[in-house]
């Protein structure tokens, strides 16, 4: 018995860990470029994320201050300043010239052309002397290779939110999203409960031909749609858009509401009509109550997608400030800032954290809604 | 703001609109067929027959507009020149098949098709079968989904950081090069590399999918009935061969749905492609050709074309769904 308790308890180890390392495969990507939105741009470039707690080296060209500051020291001319201008960090070597940027240990004496001489602390303090006087009007190049204390900042939000739109991109999304979750519930509620509760003609067919529809791509509808869009005047208009992702989300709204409110208990309905209700209040006051849960679920679909979506939006908005939605700024960010890794995951973290926050709240029912809309019968 | 409160107006006027359509045209139907006075059975049964309509009316028509008619159009855009004009036959598919751009997205789609599918079921799979026995098994599964609330173009840039390639000397900051240089490989721009590139695209979808995966299977292992599980315990059989040989076999219908769901995302994978090569390096994909030609080519007809391979691609999991259906409604 020994020998089979001991492989049990093994294996509930191995499971353990086995889940554990699924789990932090599919979290680091996230986590990386959420450490790395608050760290200083220099040292983003300077080292990995995951050395974001550690002092990270680096090298960077420093100007001494403006030769208008020298003063006379004996038969020198002298610039005097620090590196750092006062922060923290460490100078582990430095140079004169590109071409030899780390040759120096701090404290040493570096010779320079016209007998100028430069010499760095460890600290950063810098002293650069001259036999005659400085002329140029800017400093002389520093090179120094640091030591730098991790750094952590809020700048890059800052700076993402108001200097690169990313503000007024969140407030269109809002507009985009709201009336697009809201107005397709509303139709689809309607629709479904006369597929599963009133008897016509031909609704086996509807029923199908939603269930159709449901996969139908939406690059087919694109152009026909635009076309359309533009012959009535509502080309690149938030009208055109809300109507589209109405349009778009109708199918999985049906079919889900639909299957939901088939599912409520027949006697419920049977007896309001008998009791001589009609349709609209066996629908406004037993239906619509009951079918809180499916129209939850179907809202956090809608609007995680309206949100995310980028294709429809591209199509149907226009690229201005006031229609740019924020999956499209980021699209043109990626284009125009591709290195700039600061700005990139801030700005990727704004348009996150609402979906984000949303799925950890709303789970329950968008789980709830996932399992209906594809084990049904399955 | 102002299109703020341009939003808000438009949530009240529509759902105040939507709601007295539904009560007015109700109201109306009872005015004009009265259920009651001389003609009260007819009139009742008028009215029934005219009252699904009357619900099923905004419906309908949003449907018919925004996904029906697009089909039909589409097709004939399909025989029509860039603007959609001139009648040209079949020269737009007669291009396609000769293209070599629409040959390679063909080509990287069929990958897609293989590889996503298949590597999100499997890892959705072992992820459910994980946390369906750990005590934190929801708290894990909440992790593993999370990637389905993030836009493919946010998940783009989290994975191209990942990617990110710096050279010249420069510190590498992206998890993929630092960790081949730490097993002592080289660092690539690995965006770049033809066909490898792809997979690398594919890793994001995966990633995102595998969370869909794992809660629907999961979900269908637990409504696997105990006594068949009991029964291989009593037969002595070891965990591995209850779950391959009992569980997996009572649920290929569930895995079925899960593969299908996740085809059909396939074949519309755009953000992805858009925001990491732009179809560049041999990485092209259908939607994105598609979105080429309308967008940067401005030629309605190829555009078109194109998007309705992508339907016709699609068709067989669409029939094979409404077969579904009807059996289930029976």
């Amino acid at each position: 018995m020994d020998n089979i308790a001991g492989t049990r308890s093994r294996l509930v180890w191995a499971v353990n860990l086995s889940a554990l390392a699924l789990v932090l495969i599919w979290i680091i990507p996230t986590f990386g470029l959420l450490v790395s939105s608050f760290r200083d741009r220099d040292q983003i470039t300077a080292s990995g994320w995951w050395k974001a707690l550690f002092p990270s080296e680096q090298n960077v060209i420093v100007r001494s201050a403006a030769p208008d500051t020298q003063r006379l020291d004996g038969d020198l001319y002298v610039i005097e300043g620090n590196v750092f201008a006062g922060g923290p960090g460490e100078v582990i070597a430095f140079g004169t010239s590109s071409r030899e940027p780390t040759v120096y240990a701090p404290g040493e004496t570096g010779v320079m052309s016209n007998g100028r001489e430069m010499t760095v602390s460890a600290a950063g303090d810098y002293r650069i002397t001259s036999p005659e006087q400085f002329t140029r009007s800017r400093g002389i190049r520093i090179f120094i290779t640091s030591i730098k204390p991790p750094k952590f900042t809020l700048e890059n939000y800052e700076r993402v939110t108001f200097a690169e739109g990313l503000g007024r991109s969140f407030l269109n999304t809002f507009s985009v999203t709201i009336p697009a979750t809201v107005i397709p519930i509303l139709v689809a509620a309607f629709a479904a409960y006369a597929l599963a509760w009133m008897e016509f003609p031909g609704r086996a067919l509807l029923i199908a031909l939603i269930v159709g529809l449901l996969v139908v791509p939406l690059q087919l509808a694109l152009i026909p749609l635009l076309k359309l869009h533009n012959d009535v005047g509502i080309g690149k208009d938030y009208l055109g858009i809300w109507l589209a992702h109405t349009g778009f989300g109708l199918p999985l709204a049906i079919y889900l509401l639909r299957n939901y409110i088939a599912g409520l208990p027949r006697e419920i309905i049977e007896s309001a009509r008998v009791d001589g209700a009609t349709d609209f209040q066996i629908f406004r006051r037993i239906v619509l109550p009951l079918s809180f849960p499916a129209l939850a679920s179907f809202a956090i679909f809608q609007f995680l997608w309206v949100w995310n979506d980028l294709l429809v939006a591209t199509v149907f908005l226009g690229n201005n400030e006031e229609q740019l939605v924020m999956t499209g700024r980021l699209r043109e960010l990626l284009g125009s800032r591709g290195g700039d890794w600061e700005i990139l995951a801030a700005s990727a973290f704004v348009s996150i954290v609402v979906p984000l926050v949303v799925f950890f709240a709303m789970q329950k029912y968008l789980v709830r809604g996932l399992l209906a809309g594809s084990v049904k019968g399955g | 703001m102002e299109q703020v409160s341009f939003a808000i107006a438009t949530i009240i006027v529509g759902v105040f609109g939507c709601v007295s359509y539904f009560y007015l045209t109700n109201i109306a139907l009872d005015v004009i067929f009265p259920g009651r006075g001389p003609n009260a059975g007819r009139n009742i049964n008028r009215a029934s027959a005219i009252r699904p309509w009357l619900f099923l009316g905004p419906a309908i028509l949003l449907l018919g507009i925004y996904l029906v008619y697009p089909v039909f159009n589409s097709i004939w855009l399909s025989f029509h020149d860039a603007s959609g004009s001139k009648f040209i036959g079949f020269d737009n598919y007669v291009w396609l098949v000769g293209d070599k751009k629409f040959l390679e997205s063909m080509r990287n789609n069929m990958l897609w098709l293989i590889v996503v599918p298949a590597a999100s079921t499997f890892f959705g799979l072992v992820a459910a079968a994980l946390t369906d026995r750990i005590s934190w098994g929801n708290f894990a599964k909440s992790l593993i989904f999370m990637p389905m609330a993030i836009s493919f173009i946010g998940a783009s840039v989290i994975w191209k950081f990942i990617y990110d390639y710096r050279g010249d000397g420069s510190a590498e900051v992206g998890a993929l090069n630092a960790m081949v240089l730490a097993f002592g490989g080289t660092a690539k721009a690995w965006i770049t590399l033809d066909i490898w590139n792809n997979f690398l695209l594919m890793v994001v979808l995966i990633w995102i999918q595998t969370g869909f995966a794992m809660v629907i299977l999961s979900a269908a292992l637990r409504g696997i009935p105990e006594e068949t599980i009991e029964a291989a315990v009593i037969d002595g059989a070891a965990p591995f061969q209850i779950f391959y040989k009992i569980k997996i076999p009572q649920i290929w219908g569930t895995i079925a749905v899960v593969w299908t769901t996740i085809t059909i995302l396939v074949l519309k994978v755009f953000d992805i492609v858009l925001a990491m090569t732009n179809g560049q390096w041999e990485s092209q994909v259908l939607a994105n050709l598609m979105f080429d030609w309308m967008f940067r080519g401005n030629d309605a007809g190829r555009a078109s074309t194109i998007a309705l391979v992508i339907m016709v691609l699609v068709t067989p999991i669409m029939i094979w769904n409404i077969r579904n259906a009807r059996r289930e409604l029976r």
